[in-house]
């Protein structure tokens, strides 16, 4: 392997780089130019240049680059795909909020950026050392972003995800240098080559267990970045206290990139078929035990970035059941069920954003995250009350919504790989959600508030909100071209 | 010259006027909601070229176009596919529909907006301050898209789907002056009723794929010509079981029935008549009703399986054929008659296809819907100047309304069978071939299925008689005698303004003079006796049963004779009952009327009160069986069973989230605990759980 950097390579990054360089942009613009709202311009119109260097990475092929340590393939664009429209949503909805901290904006816009780039270079890190380093440049601007709103709940809120980020990657570290300590490699594909080896000469699995608990540990890193039970304990803490779009953004960026980590090792080091028995079934319950554990304390919140913690918990759960299919790899190969993770995952990039629009736009017009201050909503806004109606259904799983078609592709592939109980528990938890979704379309349609001021939408989130809900609907009817998007994605991979 | 894309347009056009006029015209320019119209009508215009371009493609050169399906959705192995089927049969439906709509849209211009001059009156196009245009026109574009989806449906999923928007669009439109109790009720009804048919259909559409796997691999087992092509052969080997087909044909039957209006589901269709009159002739007349012929039409191979099937089909035509036609003979409602007539005019069609007579029941089909439309449009003519839909308020309409009258008698002697009339070939051509059916069960030795097939004719004949007797009251009743005072004397019409007899503006006569020309002659010289201008010998009814059904009959000279008397009795018995003969120069009738309902009070009175159907249906099974028995016992169910359940898993989902928030307590200590915990149980399962 090449141990220069050459120009195809930073080519191959390019995204990356021009994120930073964006980042660097209104850094410096913050400080020559008084006019503050030129910023929220600059970093979303920023954007599309990213945004398009990735689409045209979106080519087929699969490279390596710097010495093996990034793979850019179609699999990690999708996901840097995923991880840049959910960017572009959070600036576009931080406009009227991020005047609630007018003096640092530019810091606030720079943070978002280069965070996003730390979760785009790990949608393509195939090495441990990169992968710890790309997770690193994601979790600390986050942990500042959580904090921006200086008041004691932010500043508790980053706390926590200080100190128990800090844990997890420690956690993470730990089984890295286990693995590296047994196999003498930092590379995800060697990896499964070792254990596959391991296998055949039927050594003891997974070196005697000390490989094993490295890979365990690996994996547990990453389910707190997608908070699965029990590793969720974070979220709802953090969510409440941090600036809403930040929320929005931690529930699908941040998720989004610990599923592609995720996904890439699951399928390099279980592709044996007895040990992917052994994980599907463990994978299985921590899904039953997220999205059950959700769903119930959900119901119980009455503020509606908690009650929102909660449901992202659940709705990982639900992804994670693509995941368990996975594993179990028999009747599988058709990759319906990560293929349904990636879908899922766009979907919920959609579902999610349309409904923090609207919060965003409450909590600053009515000063409060409590849901009851959702009541009347109607008659102040039409347009947001459809938003977030809509939002709801395809939270539910109601069709014609992007989130039925997901979630049909993916209980689907529970049914087909022989996790029946699994979709059907999935099944029956949907239902239970569907009393606190709908709850807060009840309280939005019929409760009555004196306050019936009209809330006045700038383009900046009417675009981002119904750019979301018209995708929600289109999916819901065509997902085709998703659906063959993610097939192709997962395959690049294998 | 007609590539898919074209195709496709056929049925978007009227999608896109659909969204123009709801999203658009309707948001933004209500005021000029008139706009609308001109869209629709611009759409369906550019539709109905098309659709005659097709014709020419598909109709000459025996062709049939497919295009290549577009995958919808695939979860696993399932693949649910869009695609576009065009055979003869898809042809003349497309004709049919879109002529007609575009007919009936031009007309509706009229209609619609000079109903709305005086705001006084309950058919008031102004509904809180807004002009009505708009929604009219973007519900109508609505079925029109609809129903060629339906048409044009390459897939039983996809034709299901369509199956129920235009019961949706019948239900929008039935209930158009929805301010209106009645109509909101019809709209109710209808909508009800059918859809105890669609769910038959729906059963039916789900036994058949439950047979999925007996189909090839390569194949869609929702295709329609997949069904069509593999079924026979699967019974044929003994796969399926011919119980198993006829349940399936049943319940698609039923499906129809409820569409069509079919006997015992035909009570939605004359309460249907509370819609505008242009929709009762879109709709209720010409398309919509027609929907359940041609779901059978589409599906015959599978239908001419079963001979139960295809005996029950029959029996219920006829019955409906005649059944219907009784009604006819006594209502005072002009649209009410039509509606009748639709509905036992639909029966012949069954009866047609329920003896094998698939070209026939097409044929028509056809003819049908112009000359039925046309007597639609001519009572909403009518109803244009006198205000009133109720015949005995009506009469001596002959001179004031001369173009109205001409071309209502050009349909009434068309519906009646009168020869030349477009409707006297295709009825003559269903009686031929039931004839001939039965005389070739009786040849074969099927004794009991001659015997009903003989029945089923006697009745159809029975029925063209009626059928000529109720249209000649009607147009009697309507055009000739005095006038009666229209909407002035009678207490029960939605006055519509001062009575202003007179013809009615171009726009509504032309359409009507169009469609009269078309049902003049069409029928002749579509499916001509003999071959005459380089058209071939039957060439309509030989074309679509190209490949279906080798069945020839060759026009039969005496029974065109027999049946053509039996019609023209008819109208001379409504002659001397309604018709005050001048030279005699009498005050009534050589048979008075009153006289005969006297005589005849009990049938008369059965009759008119619709057999009691309304009131066993909604008194006794849905009253006191339903609702009485069934409803309360559920009632009980779901309050004391179903409630404690649900209150108790309530109760405890509300409560066992509790103890696990007391967990989340906001300290870090705790959550690092707990992930510390976590980690060791999986690791302890991993390694020792197996």
């Amino acid at each position: 392997m090449n141990s220069f950097i050459t120009t195809d390579e930073l080519l191959l990054i390019a995204p990356e780089i021009s994120m930073v360089i964006l980042a660097t942009l209104v850094i410096i613009l913050d400080l020559v130019i008084k006019n503050k709202s030129i910023l929220n311009f600059v970093a979303s119109f920023g954007l599309l240049v990213p945004i398009a260097l990735s689409f045209n990475l979106l080519d087929g092929t699969s490279q390596f680059a710097f010495a093996g340590a990034l793979r850019v393939d179609y699999f990690g664009v999708f996901f840097k795909i995923i991880t840049l429209f959910a960017t572009l949503i959070t600036i576009l909805i931080s406009e009227k909020y991020s005047k609630k901290f007018d003096d640092y904006q530019g810091e606030y816009y720079a943070l978002i950026l280069i965070s996003a780039s730390g979760m785009m270079l790990l949608a393509s890190s195939v090495e441990f050392i990169t992968i710890y380093i790309a997770l690193e440049l994601s979790a600390l601007p986050l942990a500042a972003l959580i904090t921006f709103i200086r008041i004691r709940s932010s500043a508790e809120s980053g706390i926590k995800f200080m100190v128990l980020s800090a844990l997890s990657s420690a956690i993470l570290l730990y089984g890295m240098v286990l693995v590296y300590g047994f196999t003498g490699t930092t590379y995800i594909e060697d990896l499964s080559q070792i254990i596959n080896r391991s296998l055949i000469n039927s050594e003891l699995t997974f070196g005697g267990g000390a490989l094993l608990l490295g890979v365990i540990l690996i994996t547990c890193g990453f389910a707190f970045k997608i908070s699965s039970a029990p590793f969720h304990m974070w979220a709802p803490d953090v969510y409440e206290g941090a600036p809403t779009p930040i929320t929005a953004f931690l529930s699908v960026a941040s998720k989004a990139a610990g599923f592609a980590v995720i996904l890439r090792i699951v399928y390099s080091s279980f592709s044996n078929e007895q040990i992917g028995m052994d994980w599907s079934v463990l994978i299985a319950t921590l899904s039953a035990i997220s999205m059950t554990l959700g769903n119930l304390i959900a119901i119980q919140q009455t503020n509606i970035k908690r009650l929102f913690a909660y449901s992202t918990i659940a709705q990982a759960g639900y992804i994670m059941v693509g995941l368990a299919a996975l594993s179990s790899l028999d009747g599988g190969q058709d990759n319906a069920g990560p293929a349904g993770i990636l879908f899922y995952l766009f979907g919920y990039l959609l579902t999610n954003f349309a409904a923090f629009t609207v919060i965003t736009l409450v909590s600053i017009n009515t000063n409060s995250d409590s849901i009851s201050s959702y009541s009347g909503l109607l008659k102040r806004s039409r347009l947001l009350t459809l938003i977030m109606t809509i939002s709801m259904i395809s939270l539910i799983g109601l069709p014609p919504s992007v989130g039925f078609m997901a979630k049909i592709y993916i209980f689907g592939s529970a049914m087909d790989t022989g996790l029946q109980w699994l979709a059907i528990f999935g099944v029956l938890n949907s239902v239970v959600s569907a009393f606190y979704y709908l709850k807060i379309v009840k309280i939005m349609l019929i409760d009555e508030n004196e306050n019936s001021e009209k809330i006045q939408l700038t383009t900046n989130m009417s675009l981002a909100g119904l750019s979301c809900v018209f995708g929600i609907v289109i999916l819901g009817i065509f997902p085709g071209s998703i659906i063959e998007v993610a097939h192709r994605a997962v395959e690049s991979i294998i | 010259m007609i590539t898919e894309q074209l195709i496709w347009m056929i049925f978007i056009l009227p999608l896109i006027s659909f969204l123009i006029c709801s999203l658009i015209i309707r948001q933004l320019f209500n005021n000029r909601s008139i706009f609308a119209g001109y869209v629709a009508i611009l759409l369906i215009g550019l539709s109905f070229l098309i659709s005659v371009l097709a014709f020419y493609e598909v109709i000459i050169n025996h062709k049939q176009i497919t295009t290549a399906p577009i995958e919808w959705l695939t979860i696993g192995q399932f693949t649910l596919s869009i695609g576009l089927l065009l055979d003869p049969l898809t042809i003349v439906m497309l004709t049919v529909v879109t002529g007609v709509s575009l007919m009936v849209q031009v007309y509706s211009l009229g209609y619609m907006k000079s109903s709305g001059q005086d705001s006084n009156n309950s058919e008031d196009p102004v509904e809180l301050g807004q002009p009505v245009l708009a929604r009219y026109f973007s519900y109508m574009s609505l079925f029109t898209a609809s129903m060629l989806g339906l048409i044009l449906a390459s897939n039983i999923i996809q034709l299901f789907i369509f199956w129920e928007l235009v019961g949706l669009c019948s239900y929008l439109l039935i209930g158009f002056w929805f301010h209106k109790p009645s109509a909101a009720n019809a709209a109710k009804k209808a909508f009800l009723v059918t859809r105890l048919g669609d769910f038959g259909f729906l059963l039916g559409i789900m036994y058949l794929f439950s047979h999925q796997h007996l189909f090839p691999s390569d194949s869609n087992p929702l295709d329609i010509i997949t069904i069509n092509t593999y079924v026979p052969l699967l019974v044929n080997t003994g796969l399926i079981s011919l119980t198993a087909i006829t349940l399936i044909s049943l319940g698609i039957f039923f499906g129809a029935m409820g569409k069509s209006g079919q006997f015992p589901l035909h009570t939605w269709l004359p309460d249907a008549m509370e819609g505008p009159t242009p929709v009762s002739a879109l709709i209720h007349a010409a398309t919509m009703v027609a929907a359940g012929v041609f779901l059978v039409a589409r599906f015959f191979p599978i239908f001419e399986i079963s001979e139960f099937t295809m005996t029950t089909v029959s029996l219920i035509g006829a019955i409906t054929a005649i059944f219907a036609a009784t009604m006819g003979l006594v209502s005072n409602d002009i649209k009410r008659v039509l509606a009748y007539s639709t509905v036992s005019q639909l029966g012949y069609m069954m009866l047609a296809l329920g003896s094998g007579a698939y070209g026939a029941a097409i044929f028509h089909l056809f003819t049908h819907a112009f000359f039925k439309a046309l007597l639609f449009l001519g009572s909403g003519s009518v109803n244009h100047s006198t205000g009133t839909f109720d015949m005995r308020f009506m009469g001596g309409l002959r001179k004031v309304m001369p173009i109205t009258y001409v071309t209502f008698l050009i349909g009434g002697l068309s519906l009646a069978g009168i020869p030349p009339f477009s409707g006297f070939w295709s009825k003559d051509e269903i009686l031929l071939n039931v004839f001939n059916h039965s005389a070739n069960l009786n040849s074969d030795g099927q004794i009991w299925l001659s015997l009903i097939s003989s029945i089923t004719f006697a009745l159809a004949l029975v029925a063209v008689f009626m059928t000529a007797f109720y249209m000649f009251r009607a147009l009697f009743m309507t055009f000739e005698g005095k006038f009666n005072g229209g909407s002035d004397q009678d207490p029960n019409a939605h006055a519509h303004g001062p009575v202003h007899l007179a013809e009615s503006p171009k726009v509504m006569t032309i359409p009507m003079i169009i469609l009269a020309s078309v049902s003049i002659l069409i029928g002749f010289f579509i499916n001509p006796p003999f071959k005459i201008f380089g058209i071939d010998k039957h060439w309509l009814v030989e074309t679509l049963q190209h490949g279906i059904v080798s069945l020839h009959t060759d026009f039969n000279i005496t029974l065109a004779v027999i049946s053509s008397i039996i019609a023209i009795s008819g109208i001379a018995l409504a002659a001397l009952m309604y018709l005050k003969i001048p030279l005699i120069n009498t005050q009534t009738t050589l048979i008075s009327p009153n006289f005969v309902s006297k005589i005849f009070k009990p049938i008369n009175t059965l009759f008119s009160r619709k057999y009691y159907f309304d009131e066993l249906y909604e008194d006794l099974i849905v009253s006191s069986i339903f609702y009485k028995k069934i409803a309360k016992f559920l009632s009980w169910f779901d309050q004391n069973v179903v409630d404690f359940l649900i209150n108790s898993i309530g109760w405890s989902t509300r409560n066992i989230g509790a103890p696990i928030k007391q967990m989340h307590n906001g300290q870090i200590q705790m959550y690092a605990t707990i992930t510390s915990l976590g980690i060791l149980v999986i690791t302890f399962f991993i390694v020792f759980g197996t």
